[in-house]
């Protein structure tokens, strides 16, 4: 339903945890952004060419989200400290499926 | 005594100054003003997303309102700048005030520049700059309508495959022999051209526009000598930086307030950073660049100067660019005498342009391909040298070459 918001939780690298609305149709990054959670540079603004809005997906949530296209695959290359669960959180979208997400912050996006 | 920063111009730069300024430490006043309506927000989605109507304002602007009053940035809106008065340090405001300062960061980006031939003050001729601008194209940028477009750069071409989407009657007018001339190789350009041909939309390479006509509102374009109906015109032939208040100040500009590799201008109290600037590229000479990138790291670059933690800026540039399902993006500022190497098919719509200089990766154009502009980007900023035959052989992936 457009309009919609949904449950975020953004945890920064000291532990602190944020939960927030995020609209349907926004990026996680924006979300982010938009609620000034400390962690998320998004330098380009979300067109994924900067590769300064890595997320860790907590366990349970990594199934529920779209695999990463080749753009993301490779920005992800190129960010510090990359996981198995990380991912641009510019790239993914809010949905209902993702109501709840957990979203852990890297210590550094440079 | 708290020291103060005042930052002229809410733009990318601008925003971005404000929060690298705290990042750094830096705990004094500041004060930010910019002559539009609105906080700072992005300009790249105007002529692509938020034109197209899949991209709705609130998602425009950089930061929350919140940011800024916790941030401890105040923020002036709807507030120009009249004259800097350097002796005082005091920059004066249009309504007369006069907000003291011991740091001043120009960040007032560029303007459009306007077509002066008769008939270019008509109602319905537009131009694209601000979400105001994007507004009152709106609407009359409905499917049906004809729409000229004057210039084949960026700006109009991103216009022009929204408008094709949306079902316009588009045709582009460009002056050069080919499309985005001053900012892609030429095999660029001809991909591009058939790409927007295919779309439907009307190329006039090498067509000036001599005139607009029409009574009360823009009925007709004139170029190349003929006569083309036209029910809107978008004019995108480039910006100019604002550099009036600099230069009244005393400051140099040689298009574009001169700064050094600190963000510096020739005063210590005031740096510049953006559009709005010229300054020493990486290559070792002048340069000005209009882009995203510039206004994030140059304004990265003030903020550490102007907190004692001056740091040279040689960052390599990038730019981008939306056309269809098409994203273009660009790592390196390419020379017309530079070696061009083809990776991979664009009949495939995924393919590379590199360009080599002395047997070095200078730069990459990257279509739908994203290893190539991200590694590309790398071997850029270390100027590696790569064969020929190697950058052009897909079978080796581009990690391979890092």
């Amino acid at each position: 339903m457009p309009g919609q918001k949904y449950k975020v939780v953004y945890i920064e690298d000291n532990g602190t945890a944020h939960t927030v609305d995020v609209a349907e149709g926004w990026s996680l990054m924006e979300g982010a952004v938009k609620h000034l959670i400390p962690g998320i540079d998004a330098d380009c603004g979300g067109a994924c060419a900067c590769a300064t809005c890595q997320v860790y997906v907590a366990p349970g949530w990594e199934d529920k989200l779209p695999p990463k296209s080749d753009m993301e695959e490779t920005m992800l290359d190129f960010a510090p400290d990359v996981r198995p669960n990380s991912r641009l959180s510019c790239q993914l979208r809010m949905s209902a499926a993702l109501d709840g997400i957990v979203l852990n912050l890297p210590k550094s996006q440079h | 005594m708290s020291e103060k920063v005042v930052i002229i111009g809410a733009g990318q730069a601008g925003a971005q100054a404000v929060q690298s300024l705290r990042a750094e430490g830096f705990t004094g006043a500041i004060t930010m003003l910019g002559d539009e309506a609105f906080p700072p927000y992005q300009r790249p989605p105007l002529s692509k997303a938020y034109l197209l109507g899949s991209f709705e304002r609130p998602r425009l602007f950089l930061k929350a309102d919140a940011y800024y009053p916790e941030a401890g940035c105040e923020l002036l809106l709807n507030t120009s700048a009249k004259a800097i008065h350097r002796a005082d340090r005091a920059v004066e405001l249009t309504d007369g005030r006069k907000l003291p300062y011991d740091k001043l960061l120009l960040t007032t980006g560029a303007r459009v520049r306007r077509l002066k031939c008769p008939g270019a003050d008509l109602p319905g001729v537009h131009y694209l700059k601000t979400i105001a601008d994007v507004d009152g194209l709106q609407e009359a940028f409905r499917a049906g309508a004809r729409i000229a477009i004057v210039g084949g750069g960026y700006i109009g071409l991103e216009v022009a495959a929204v408008g094709a989407k949306r079902g316009l009657d588009v045709t582009v007018f460009e002056a050069m022999d080919r499309l985005m001339a001053r900012a892609v190789s030429p095999e660029l350009s001809a991909f591009y051209a058939a790409e927007h041909e295919k779309a439907g939309v009307k190329l006039k390479l090498r067509t000036g526009v001599e005139a607009f006509e029409g009574n009360g509102k823009v009925e007709a374009v004139i170029a190349g000598g003929e006569r083309y109906s036209a029910d809107i015109v978008l004019v995108g032939i480039g910006v100019i930086p604002c550099d009036e208040l600099a230069v009244q100040a005393g400051l140099a500009s040689e298009d574009g307030i001169v700064v050094d590799q600190n963000a510096r201008t020739g005063d210590p109290h005031i740096w510049a950073a953006g559009d709005c600037t010229r300054h020493v590229g990486r290559e070792g000479h002048y340069i000005r660049l209009e882009c995203v990138q510039n206004a994030i790291d140059q304004a990265k670059h003030a903020a550490l100067a102007m907190v004692g933690k001056p740091k040279t800026y040689s960052e390599v540039p990038w730019f981008w660019s939306d056309q269809y399902d098409l994203k273009l993006q660009i790592a390196g500022l390419a020379r017309p005498t530079d070696t061009l190497v083809l990776r991979g098919k664009p009949e495939a719509r995924k393919f590379a342009v590199f360009h080599l200089r002395d047997g070095a990766v200078a730069a990459v154009e990257a279509v739908n391909a994203a290893p190539e502009y991200m590694i590309g980007k790398k071997l850029v900023a270390e100027g590696k040298k790569i064969a020929a035959e190697t950058l052009a052989d897909t079978a080796i992936p581009m990690k391979q070459m890092a």
